[in-house]
């Protein structure tokens, strides 16, 4: 078990949080739940409604669509936004390749977090820009 | 002194299938679950009488858990475990529903010792054997030539079981460490109400327990600041469990109409001593704007409790979150050590899939109850050799069934997108029943071609059925849409269920 001190420490060095004050931090810490997920462990499901937004605290997840795995994230990095944002269910499973943790917000609390949050919006505007230019670099 | 016997305490040291640990409506349900499959199990627990948690807490007022004394069904029939979320659960008709009969009729949510009446009356109308005054001291894993087996030390003398069930709550007070913590006093410890009698009282913890706390000092403290970092959600704004309560909501009116309590969005910085009997409580604000120095003259620590798991951290059992609980299968195992479950509200944290932000009731007796009850199921199944009936349904007899369940499983209804009715395609023709199940398993561990359905919720305010269907290992969810009166089986949820069957049998 890692106390909320050591959870503020840990998110103050992802860069999706990286503009926000201590206190701030504490706030997220607070809002957010943790999660764990074994191996093996579906933490998104192709298809199905109502997803949260995860942020990786520790360990990886695979992204799979169609039973195809397509890529792999670790520590900092976040999943489950697109289908919030556009009111979707997953295109993917994201599934735990080893113990998962993570903090989670639900579905229905993102939109008015990252209104309440611009910065942590600016910065997960610009981790989307990275994946977009990779997959139409990937695609040319 | 009159010398004890093995009927007053029963279940000495010894080996025994399984061995539940805990005495509140986890172990009791529990226990009275797995002997309704035949698995004889030992209980013990420290405490000297049956109840857990409703031994102590909550300190002001009543539960936050209703019944209702009188409901649109019968009391005692299955459907009306939906009205009554604090009874246990048996088939003995002497030990069902007897929340209601031990209330006093001057509200519906009981008292604390109207609960505490009510889970004794349970254990001992439906015979529940428990070696009360056993205190569980630590936990081993031994090999044996029959197996792996684990060793439960306790005050008594060392027990020896295949499978061990601990439910112990989550019940073991939790301040988070901090300069100063020292000079508050955890939400366990609070004095009685007339105590803080013109006194300016800190409770750092916007939940359930702070504001009850806040709801009971209203009447006496000179003031009351209520503080934690993120803001106060309320359960009718979350349209779940999830929040304050209505009940505790009277001090954040207070607040919003300038009554002189506050709620405050801020993280704490220290608590100096100023003074012999004051301290100043320094606060960050987490929204915004300048630092506070606050002067009180109590400080509560209301930021929860933890699961008193013992040694079985260092067993290999994980833990996860600030109530330390236990990572869990669907079935309310240990993610890293086989063999032990948990029930009660330790099985919280099996979280499924939390749909929409929505949790299970799992944390309440409500939830808890049905969880203890597949879990028995489960354990006699896995360990035991039970083989479960499963009744075999004509073709024709599908959409009456799901939509009678629908309407009436009090399981679907209390524990919403976390547990499901499962109908199995059988070669043969037709499906059977194999009964409630996680969703998280029924979804994620495979199998034949199913049927199965619950009821959700979308934090909307809507309840709804959903039905899942299991084609060749492919899930697809259909979700109908809710009626205005809550009823769940409509011509529209038959049609629909009849539709979603016929692809099911036709693979």
């Amino acid at each position: 078990m890692v106390d909320r001190a050591e959870l503020v420490d840990a998110i103050a060095g992802f860069s999706l949080f990286a503009d926000l004050t201590g206190p701030q931090l504490e706030g997220i810490v607070h809002m957010f739940e943790e999660a764990v997920f074994s191996d093996g462990d579906k933490v998104l499901r192709q298809g199905l409604t109502g997803s949260g937004f995860y942020v990786i605290l520790d360990g990886e997840a695979a992204i799979v669509v169609d039973g195809t795995e397509r890529a792999r994230l670790g520590r900092g990095e976040f999943f489950g936004e697109v289908s919030i944002i556009l009111g979707e269910s997953p295109i993917a499973d994201v599934v735990a390749t080893r113990p998962l943790r993570c903090l989670v917000l639900a579905g229905p609390r993102v939109e008015a977090f990252l209104i309440a949050h611009p910065r942590v919006m600016w910065r997960m505007l610009q981790a989307q820009a990275r994946r977009l230019r990779a997959a139409n670099r990937w695609r040319s | 002194m009159a010398e004890l016997t093995t009927l007053d305490r029963p279940f000495p040291p010894g080996e025994y299938p399984v061995v539940v640990i805990g005495s509140g409506p986890g172990a009791l349900q529990v226990t009275a679950s797995l002997r309704a499959v035949g698995v004889s199990s030992a209980t013990v627990s420290a405490d000297p009488s049956p109840g857990g948690m409703f031994r102590r807490w909550p300190h002001f007022q009543r539960l936050l858990s209703w019944t209702k004394p009188y409901a649109p069904v019968a009391r005692g029939t299955r459907a009306y475990e939906r009205y009554d979320w604090n009874s246990l659960l048996t088939d003995h008709p002497a030990a069902r529903a007897l929340q209601p009969g031990l209330m006093d009729g001057t509200s519906y949510f009981p008292s604390r010792p109207e609960m505490e009446a009510n889970l004794a009356a349970f254990a001992e109308r439906a015979g529940i054997a428990i070696r009360y005054g056993c205190r569980w001291t630590a936990t081993r894993r031994v090999e044996t030539p029959d197996g792996d087996r684990f060793e439960i030390e306790t005050t008594d003398g060392v027990y020896r079981c295949q499978v061990l069930v601990v439910a112990v709550g989550v019940a073991e007070p939790f301040s988070p460490p901090g300069i100063g913590m020292e000079l508050s006093h955890h939400y366990a410890d609070v004095r009685p109400a007339e105590a803080y009698a013109d006194r300016r009282v800190l409770i750092i913890g916007k939940q359930n327990s702070g504001f009850e706390l806040a709801t009971g000092l209203l009447p006496w403290a000179r003031q009351l600041i209520l503080v934690s970092p993120s803001r106060a959600r309320l359960s009718v704004e979350t349209k779940t469990l999830v929040g304050v309560r209505a009940r505790y909501v009277q001090p954040y009116e207070d607040h919003v109409l300038g009554g002189g309590v506050s709620v405050l969005d801020a993280a704490i910085d220290r608590i100096e001593p100023a003074g012999d009997v004051q301290m100043t409580v320094h606060l960050r604000r987490t929204h915004g704007g300048p630092d506070l120095a606050i002067e009180v003259d109590d400080v509560i620590s209301a930021t929860g409790f933890v699961s008193p798991l013992r040694d079985l951290p260092d067993l290999g059992v994980t833990t996860f979150g600030a109530s330390r609980l236990p990572v869990q299968t669907p079935w309310w195992e240990s993610a890293t050590v086989p063999g032990i479950y948990f029930a009660g509200t330790i099985g919280q944290g099996s979280k499924g899939l939390q749909k929409h932000g929505v949790p299970s009731n799992s944390g309440a007796v409500h939830g808890a109850r049905y969880n203890a009850r597949v879990l028995a199921g489960r354990i006699a199944q896995l360990h035991f050799g039970y083989e479960p009936d499963r009744p075999h349904l004509a073709p024709d007899t599908i959409e009456g069934f799901i939509a009678g369940e629908l309407a009436e499983a009090p399981e679907l209804f209390h524990q919403r997108g976390y547990l499901a009715h499962v109908l199995t395609a059988d070669p043969e023709g037709g499906v059977r029943d194999d009964g409630v199940q996680p969703l998280a398993h029924v979804l994620d561990g495979g199998g034949p071609d199913a049927i199965a359905a619950t009821l959700e919720a979308d934090g909307s305010g809507a309840i709804y059925p959903v039905v899942y269907t299991r084609i060749a290992g492919r899930i697809v969810e259909r979700a109908i849409e809710s009626d205005p009166l809550m009823r769940f089986d409509t011509i529209d949820v038959r049609r629909a269920i009849g539709e979603l069957a016929g692809l099911v049998m036709a693979h």
